[in-house]
């Protein structure tokens, strides 16, 4: 990735989707770009057309038309080998509702994207124990998530999704399901990588004051972006 | 993704729901074990009737006497009096012939001193052993001038030898029959029972000759065994020995055969196939049970796919590959089946043994039955499980992770 490549860029994407033979134009026309190392925030109603946004900035739809670039390169023509490769390699999900697997040790989850990438079992441990280290979990390493909290859950969920070093991080409403105290602590970290590491952060709820952590916010409404 | 890592991604899924897994194997643990039972069953079965046609010789063809024709009156076959030893003379000139054994029976007393034992006398030649392919356990058989001369001598079967003279050994000694003394020369082999339960060892063999004069006043003969050198000789002597015969009996054109002939390398084929049929019959009500424990691994997974879509779709977002939830899902299928196949061929064969030693059945565990019970186990893991994979695989990222 060149400097001065843009990490998104959106130009013109329009999603339409059939939802019980009704068609509903979730995205109208969307221009947007975000350079590397920005914090920025999507905020908006439900039913907006974030949600789909964020599926679409996450490789897991594609504009019904329009273009997306992903560090240059153009999501639309890939199919779905690639895409995964993509979700794998350059993006990381933080979910509201964290989206780990029960029954599954914090270590097994966090390993798993590695799974994806072909890395051999001692190296993945290895990277999963660090960035398990690293969210301040060095010691729950083989807890499961119903014996974690749910702050923990979402440390654990963020390491996941920073093991493969990816570019981007999407997150979707983060801090949904947690109390204002484990929020900000979330936030805190998520400032700080973008700060000190220079993740770029794309991050989408419905809170004015959880958006505020960003460095610049976006208001979307029917399908638009608005500043 | 690496090979031993799914594997084991599997294993551990199979592991987190072990009732389950271990009910759904089941399905094909007893499809396994009953598969390679029933096989055993029928192997033994169609072994036993291979060793049956080989001690009464399959490559022989038997003769009888015909129906009479008397006044309207038929009487039943064997009734008339029309072969004789010369015919089994002029049969044993014949191309791929190797032995001819021509036989009369009749039912004796036989007494040696205080003991006495109703038993069967069949009067036969020296060939007799080889068309009945049987052997002597001591002494010696009556020789073809002993035959001629009509000698008082006679060979025992073993029954006889156990009810007359127990422990002692009876060559050398004189048995009376029907009035007459004779010589023991030797005892035959133990043969056991035959085809319908009957003892093939309660039997005293004396010269052709002997019985037919000095016991039953006839000069014909019940029946001729022919020995073949084949199958093909069997069937081309069958047809040589019927051109023969009505020769020599004088039969014009167009009347019947006054004897029957019968070719028992036929009925050894007949026989042969009905239990190859019976074996194959009782493997393929076996493998029905097998495909019903591989539509109980479809339904499982099926279940699994359900329960786990939201898994999926987390995989699926984190970088998994199709192909990659298609074979996680595959091998839970094969993993099923395989660990069910090899557990259901160590019951099989446990059960196939016990089987053998509790019952009458004969068991017979070929190789073969095994790794064909064992890859059709495989197979039913692939095929059953195709489709809840392809289900699995198919589902789009976004909807299996909005899934409740």
């Amino acid at each position: 990735m060149s400097a001065g490549t843009p990490v998104i860029r959106l130009r013109g994407v329009h999603k339409t989707y059939a939802q019980d033979r009704v068609e509903v134009h979730a995205l109208r026309g969307i221009d947007l770009t975000v350079a590397a190392g920005e914090f920025v925030a999507i905020m908006g109603a439900s039913g907006s057309g974030k949600s789909t946004l964020m599926h679409i900035l996450g490789c897991l739809d594609v504009p019904g038309d329009g273009d997306y670039w992903l560090n240059g390169q153009a999501v639309r023509q890939l199919d779905s080998d690639a895409l995964a490769a993509i979700r794998n390699r350059d993006i990381g999900f933080v979910f509201q509702n964290f989206n780990l697997l029960a029954r599954t040790s914090a270590l097994d989850n966090v390993e798993m994207p590695l799974v994806y990438a072909g890395v051999g079992k001692a190296e993945r441990q290895r990277r999963a124990r660090a960035e398990l280290e690293r969210m301040g979990l060095g010691e729950r390493l083989l807890h499961h998530p119903s014996q974690l909290s749910g702050g923990q859950q979402q440390r654990v969920a963020l390491a996941r999704a920073l093991v493969t070093r990816p570019a981007l991080l999407l997150a979707d409403e983060p801090t949904g399901n947690l109390d204002s105290a484990t929020s900000r602590e979330i936030l805190a970290l998520f400032a700080q990588l973008n700060r000190h590491e220079g993740l770029t952060i794309v991050l989408i709820t419905h809170e004015a004051d959880i958006a505020a952590h960003a460095g610049r916010q976006l208001h979307m409404r029917d399908g638009r972006l608005e500043d | 993704m690496i090979w031993t890592t799914a594997l084991q991604l599997a294993v551990r899924a199979l592991w987190r729901n072990k009732v389950r897994a271990l009910l759904t194997a089941l399905g094909v643990i007893i499809g396994v074990g009953s598969v390679i039972t029933m096989l055993a069953v029928g192997a033994g079965a169609q072994e036993r009737i291979a060793r049956q046609l080989e001690n009464l010789g399959s490559n022989n063809l038997m003769l009888r006497s015909g129906s009479s024709l008397r006044g309207g009156v038929r009487t039943g076959a064997g009734s008339n009096t029309s072969l004789t030893r010369a015919d089994a003379e002029a049969i044993r000139s014949l191309p791929g012939v190797l032995a001819v054994s021509p036989t009369v029976r009749t039912g004796a007393q036989a007494l040696y001193r205080g003991s006495n034992w109703g038993t069967i006398v069949e009067g036969v030649t020296p060939d007799y052993l080889k068309t009945r392919s049987w052997g002597l356990e001591s002494g010696e058989f009556f020789s073809e001038r002993q035959v001629a001369a009509a000698v008082d001598v006679c060979v025992l079967g073993r029954t006889v030898v156990r009810e007359l003279f127990g422990l002692v050994n009876p060559v050398g000694e004189i048995v009376i029959l029907k009035g007459l003394a004779c010589r023991v020369l030797g005892v035959l082999a133990e043969k056991g029972a035959g085809n319908w339960g009957n003892d093939q060892d309660d039997i005293i063999l004396a010269p052709l000759t002997t019985v037919q004069r000095k016991f039953m006043g006839i000069s014909h003969v019940d029946r001729i065994e022919v020995q073949a050198a084949g199958k093909a000789a069997a069937a081309s002597a069958y047809k040589e020995i019927q051109r023969l015969l009505r020769a020599r009996h004088r039969l014009q054109e167009g009347k019947a055969n006054d004897f029957r002939i019968y070719n028992r390398a036929e009925l050894a084929s007949s026989a042969e196939e009905s239990a190859s049929v019976f074996a194959w019959l009782l493997g393929s009500i076996a493998s029905v049970s097998l495909l019903v424990g591989g539509i109980g691994i479809m339904n499982i997974m099926l279940v699994s796919v359900t329960e786990r879509t939201r898994e999926i779709g987390i995989r699926m977002a984190l970088g998994a590959r199709r192909r990659d939830i298609l074979w996680q899902f595959l091998l839970e299928a094969l993993v099923l089946s395989g660990i069910g196949g090899l557990v259901g061929v160590a019951l099989g064969i446990a059960a196939a043994l016990t089987l053998g030693s509790f019952s009458e059945f004969e068991i017979r565990i070929a190789p073969w039955s095994v790794a064909l019970a064992f890859s059709f186990a495989a197979m039913i893991g692939v095929f059953f499980g195709l489709h809840p994979a392809r289900k699995a695989s198919g589902l789009q990222p976004i909807e299996a992770l909005r899934y409740e």
